[in-house]
């Protein structure tokens, strides 16, 4: 039974980080129609700048926020200096961003080397908290909790502001926005920012569950694909469902399935795919 | 004048073991054939249908893997070779069944091929029982077909020729052919395709399964070539190279796919030898001719020769610009 209920702890926590990583992923998918690949990569980037700051003497949550501005600000530039370049050219972009990503991953090996590193729960979350029965690890209840906070946030920001109504304008119909008069490049800065800091904030706080490693980035990369595959692009309520349901996934079936975890994952996206292609909360496909 | 070309190009190629001096370049030649196999087979997909795949070393990894059980179950290699092509073969239908569902073509097709692709791996890496996992499976012994062996690397690079030029042909007779010319309608016009009465997915569909087919195919030669296959073999990296090929040779072109096989394959042998980041090359290169010549290495050069014979030659002369070679 409590093995059952570690499982559930384990995939919420999990489905939350997929929420993070991939909310931006599917924002810039929307948006800009191209799949970042460097999104693993920011995740990864994420994990690595915080170790090396709180080594430096940095506390927790100011590394979280301070590396998650550092891979904002590089995701910034790489939209600026290169994918602003082949506007227009989606599979040059998708090509650089894949190109990117390999780069970032061999700098990354150089510079922190093959082995894992870890970064240490932070102080006030060690240990377990008791509910009922059962004790479960504070630290990985926080995370749900604050990839249910992020979701609200970002469910306010995308529904309840000017720059979300833009936004949703933008992955509507960006011709149409342009014409109204919103600047869809600078949304695309925005929201290539936005989703990068997401994406190295989660690498962050999910650095004291999984650690930062080399390969990291290409582990996160396809459960992101999958979760976007599954609930729909451009849509945040899609995000959060399929994040849960790849969490559940992948734990319970690396628990029951150690050998074919990958495929018990690929299993629901087929369904999707056959039965809904557009995803489960995607708009019919343009 | 270009059939003496051609056969001239052949004479060089047949005679290489002769004149390469050393096992060493004469691998490195069974290399390039065997990967121009591959890329020939996803420059199918890419080139002339206009969808990029980031998951053939899936493909590649069946053929190999499944060859690599057979053989070592006691099979045939006749009866391995069959079979494996046979299960790639079927791989290719689910994957491009479920690739082309996506969003009907573009960028929802790399999405799913990637993901594709990264299950494929993860099955290679997990599932221990079947594939042994991170250490691989190792072959005993190449095959003597009409009773030549292959042991030797001047022998294997022969077989591989033949291989290799059976791909090429094949890949021309489909671009020739009214096929071919259905199959640049759907990359380049889909819905006049449609509305003029083609069914575009079936042809797309056809299309991933001859470039399935060829994957497999270079599967078995790079099984054959190494002896040895491991999950590397599927990894990302691997399909990423394999359309670095295609796309630094000039995707869509017939000899696009040979010339960028040949160039990465150099490259990550003489790199490898003076640097250990080879992936950071690997991504600078993709980066860089992405932005500077994004039609790749043969049209760019073209398309560079003839912007200098133009400066030279100060008449009016058609724009040349964004234009794909006629061929």
């Amino acid at each position: 039974m409590s093995l059952w209920l570690v499982l559930a702890v384990n995939s919420v926590t999990l489905g939350g980080l997929l929420f993070l990583l991939s909310a931006g992923f599917s924002l810039i998918f929307g948006l800009m129609r191209i799949p970042n690949l460097t999104h693993g990569s920011f995740f990864m980037l994420g994990g690595y700048f915080a170790a090396s700051l709180i080594e430096w003497g940095l506390g927790f949550w100011p590394a979280a926020l301070v590396s998650g501005l550092l891979v904002a600000a590089l995701g910034g530039v790489v939209e600026r200096l290169v994918l602003r370049r082949l506007a227009g050219a989606e599979l040059a972009q998708v090509l650089v961003t894949l190109g990117l990503s390999f780069m970032i991953a061999d700098v990354c090996l150089k510079v922190w080397t093959g082995d894992p590193v870890r970064i240490d729960t932070p102080r006030g979350l060690q240990g377990v908290t008791t509910v009922g029965s059962f004790a479960f690890p504070t630290y990985r209840l926080a995370i749900s909790l604050v990839a249910v906070g992020f979701a609200a946030a970002l469910w306010l920001l995308m529904d309840r502001t000017r720059l979300g109504a833009m936004i949703r304008a933008g992955v509507d119909d960006p011709d149409m926005a342009r014409v109204a008069g919103i600047r869809v490049s600078r949304l695309f800065t925005i929201v290539f920012c936005l989703g990068a800091w997401l994406a190295g904030f989660a690498g962050v706080i999910g650095g004291p569950i999984l650690s930062v490693y080399p390969g990291l980035d290409q582990e996160m990369l396809p459960l992101a694909l999958v979760v976007v595959i599954l609930g729909g692009s451009g849509s945040l309520l899609g995000s959060l469902v399929g994040s849960f349901v790849v969490g559940f996934l992948y734990n319970f079936g690396q628990a029951m399935f150690p050998e074919l975890a990958y495929v018990v994952l690929f299993l629901p996206m087929l369904l999707v795919l056959v039965v809904r292609p557009q995803g489960l909360f995607g708009r019919t496909a343009v | 004048m270009r059939r003496l070309a051609l056969a001239a190009a052949l004479a060089v190629l047949a005679a290489l073991p002769l004149w390469a001096g050393g096992t060493f370049y004469i691998n490195i030649g069974s290399q390039i054939l065997l990967y121009a196999v591959f890329a020939l087979g996803i420059n199918i997909l890419v080139g002339y249908a206009g969808l990029v795949s980031l998951g053939h070393a899936g493909l590649l990894g069946i053929a190999a893997y499944t060859a690599a059980r057979l053989l070592n179950g006691g099979h045939g290699h006749l009866v391995a070779v069959a079979l494996a092509l046979a299960l790639t073969l079927a791989a290719a239908a689910l994957f491009a069944t479920l690739a082309l569902r996506g969003s009907g073509s573009g960028i929802g097709f790399v999405m799913i091929t990637l993901a594709i692709g990264q299950i494929v791996w993860g099955v290679a890496y997990r599932w221990i029982s079947i594939t042994n996992g991170d250490n691989g499976i190792s072959i005993g012994a190449r095959p003597s077909p009409l009773g030549l062996s292959l042991a030797s690397p001047a022998h294997f690079y022969w077989a591989t020729l033949v291989v290799f030029l059976a791909a090429l042909g094949s890949v021309a007779i489909l671009v020739a052919s009214p096929f071919g010319a259905s199959l640049r309608g759907t990359r380049d016009q889909p819905r006049r395709m449609a509305a003029l009465g083609y069914h575009v997915w079936m042809i797309r569909f056809l299309a991933f399964l001859l470039s399935g087919l060829w994957s497999g195919v270079a599967g078995l030669l790079f099984l054959y070539y190494n002896q040895f296959v491991s999950p590397q073999a599927v990894a990302l990296t691997a399909s990423a190279e394999a359309l670095l090929m295609v796309i630094s040779g000039g995707s869509g072109t017939l000899l696009g796919p040979v010339v960028g096989a040949a160039l990465v394959v150099v490259m990550k042998n003489v790199a490898s030898a003076y640097i250990e980041r080879w992936n950071f090359v690997l991504g600078a290169i993709f980066v860089a001719i992405v932005v500077f010549m994004p039609e790749g290495l043969v049209p760019g050069a073209a398309r560079l020769w003839r912007r200098a014979i133009l400066q030279w030659t100060p008449r009016p002369s058609v724009a040349a610009s964004g234009e794909r070679p006629a061929r």
